[in-house]
């Protein structure tokens, strides 16, 4: 499924070639920088996760490489190749996204929104598959049962669910999912990125923007913190979680631990007289901007 | 337990255990509702032309009409017109009336589909939103100044130039985030059906008093006096219009994901948007042409079908394309029949009847959005 400069690209440098790929990435938005001069690279069979606070550009970063965005400097390259050099059809067959927001204008079917996963392999040998893949997704994301119903309908976690199953649907080697689990109970929330993981396992690659830092730590090969637009830390979740970084980036203070029994990450927010009362308004951002910090104070 | 009770815990056992659906294969219920509806609309279709063509101040019986079509093709079966004019009344005023209405009904339902998909709106409509009223005044500056450089295609050029302006004006205007709220859609609607209302009343005023009775039939919308020339001119674009249509209509329900989400999936928005922008302003420019203001066919059709069939565009452009035509042949009917020796503008028909359904749509998409998103 690899295309074939992928292949060559891959056959020529001797450690794997990364799958995605930012380089110096940036964007402004009406003079505001938004994501600056990010790098990263991402290879199959990882999952990254990228977290920071509200506002911090995690979206923003997840649009420009999604192509949706073309940065203002810096270049994002998708099996080697320029992202804004492929074309729609082709970068719908290597990537699939799935958004924050699950809006549908029209009352269409769980099935018939699935379905249109399968849009970018029309007319090819793939299409063959279309109604074992649609099959399969609706399986794996817990949607069978909502099968026949309007997806207007559904509840949150459900359209999130049966967005998650459109997704995978469009069987691409690379997945980009905004919040997948905003919306979603504990085990649905588990159940998706333990999916992200399969495929990851499978050789995909994965970006997954999350808040829960634990469920980040817990599952992602790598993560990323992104703070106002920059990257200020990134590699494995038990290197980067420290509690000076969270504290000073979330402006709350952070306590990482590791589980008693199992020894997993936990990442907890310090709750009680040492918590700051009032929320980061967006004017304590530029404050932020200028090297401030006061959530340890 | 009571009965209720039991009742309820009777529901909830069934609800624990779900038939497993076949998943992949589309719903069979609504593949057989798809067959049967395009055979009752074609069905509906040619009986209403037959029959639609017979009727008048001189009545033909259907067999005669069938006989008279087959005698044009040449074959010498059926009874012709017995009456010594009814061959031509046939043929001079009653067919191309027939075949126009069935244009036109096609043109303006599948614009209405066509802009709903692409405003990802279902209240989007030529004539609410201003569209026709565009066209319309355009239309009235070649009736009032005699314009005449492009032949009997003037009106339907100057329509499809004044329809693309205001399609583009509304949707630049009306969009916000990628996607057209309703308030926003109506009131852009009421503010360019003003404007252009006041065009045209300024156009009534200037033009002399054949042109000014021109333009007030015109603006009530009337198929009356249809002669093949206007056919002539109407078929090619509504034709051009439908396919282009159905080429578009995969690429339509990717874009009700969004238009982001129809970005992944392969979708060049930009162009679409563009593309369904144009199709749009030459189906109302095709149906506005020689027929004037025709409103809410292109509201009403594609809601009743999507209620039928589902919003699945493959299906719904072409049935409402179909019902359209039944919709406009029926009311183009009504309007020649319902008063023994008058005319009534079938503009006035489908608005009475259009109005109150859109009223109806609006409360029922408020309360189904939980307001006026």
């Amino acid at each position: 499924m690899m295309p074939d400069a992928a292949l060559a690209a891959a056959a020529q440098t001797s450690p794997p070639a990364p799958v995605l790929q930012a380089r110096g990435v940036s964007v402004v938005f009406d003079g505001t920088p938004i994501v600056t001069d990010i790098d990263f690279e991402l290879h199959a069979g990882q999952v990254l996760a990228l977290v920071g606070p509200n506002g911090a550009g995690k979206s923003t970063l997840l649009s420009v490489l999604a192509g949706d965005i073309e940065p203002v400097a810096g270049t994002v390259l998708l099996h080697g190749e320029n992202l804004h050099s492929l074309k729609l059809a082709e970068l719908a067959r290597r990537r699939a996204v799935l958004l924050q927001e699950q809006r549908l204008a029209f009352p269409f079917t769980v099935t018939e929104v699935v379905a249109m996963g399968r849009a970018p392999w029309r007319g090819r040998p793939e299409a063959d598959d279309d109604d074992l893949v649609v099959a399969q997704s609706l399986e794996i994301a817990d949607v069978t049962h909502l099968a026949t119903r309007f997806f207007p309908t559904l509840s949150g976690g459900e359209k999130g669910r049966a967005s998650f199953a459109r997704v995978l649907a469009q069987q691409t080697r690379v997945l980009m999912l905004d919040e997948p689990t905003a919306a979603l109970d504990i085990r649905h929330q588990e159940a998706v990125l333990a999916r992200a993981r399969t495929q990851a396992a499978a050789g995909d690659a994965v970006v997954v923007v999350l808040h829960d830092l634990s469920l980040a730590a817990a599952y992602a090969d790598e993560v990323a913190v992104l703070e106002a637009g920059r990257l200020r830390g990134h590699g494995a979740p038990r290197e980067i979680f420290t509690s000076a970084l969270l504290s000073e980036v979330y402006r709350h203070p952070i306590e990482v631990f590791d589980h008693p029994v199992t020894g997993d990450l936990i990442i907890l927010p310090v709750r009680g007289t040492a918590a700051p009362t009032t929320p980061a308004s967006s004017l304590d951002r530029s404050a932020l901007l200028g090297g401030t910090t006061r959530a340890t104070a | 337990m009571t009965g209720a009770a039991l009742a309820k815990a009777d529901r909830a056992a069934t609800a624990k255990q779900p038939t497993q659906p076949e998943p992949s294969t589309p719903d069979p219920r609504r593949t057989v509702r798809v067959g049967l509806l395009f055979t009752v609309l074609a069905v509906a279709l040619v009986v209403l032309a037959v029959v639609s063509a017979g009727i008048g101040q001189l009545h033909i019986p259907a067999s005669e009409v069938l006989g008279s079509i087959l005698h044009r093709v040449g074959l010498d079966v059926g009874p012709m017109p017995t009456h010594p004019n009814g061959d031509a009344a046939l043929w001079t005023i009653r067919f191309p009336r027939v075949t126009l209405a069935i244009l036109v009904g096609a043109a303006l339902a599948s614009a209405g589909a066509l802009m709903q998909g692409v405003f990802g709106n279902p209240l989007a409509d030529p004539g609410v939103v201003g569209v026709s009223s565009g066209a319309a005044v355009a239309a009235c500056l070649v009736i009032v100044f005699g314009w005449s450089f492009l032949g009997s295609w003037t009106v339907a050029a100057f329509a499809f130039v004044g329809g693309l302006l205001t399609t583009l004006l509304v949707y630049f205007m009306s969009r916000s985030a990628g996607r057209t709220e309703v308030v926003t859609l109506v009131l852009t609607g009421v503010a360019v059906n003003a404007v252009c209302g006041a065009g045209i009343a300024f156009l009534t005023f200037l033009g002399d008093s054949q042109s000014r009775e021109q333009i007030v039939f015109w603006q009530l919308g009337s198929l009356n006096g249809t002669r093949w020339q206007y056919v002539g001119v109407v078929a090619p674009l509504v034709v051009i219009g439908l396919v282009g249509v159905f080429v578009l209509s995969r690429r339509l329900d990717l874009l009700s994901l969004g238009e982001r989400s129809a970005r992944h999936l392969g979708v060049d928005v930009e162009r679409l948007r563009i593309v369904s922008v144009v199709l749009v302003a030459l189906l109302t420019a095709a149906a506005v042409a020689f027929c004037g203001i025709i409103a809410f066919v292109g509201l009403v059709v594609p809601h009743l079908i999507r209620m039928l069939v589902g919003p699945g565009h493959r299906v719904l452009l072409p049935a409402s394309a179909l019902g359209g035509a039944v919709l406009l042949l029926a009311a183009d009917l009504v309007a020649r029949t319902a008063v023994p020796y008058a005319d009534l503008p079938i503009g006035m028909l489908t608005a009475l009847v259009g109005g109150p359904f859109f009223f109806w749509l609006i409360r029922r998409t408020r309360r189904t959005s939980g307001g006026w998103a």
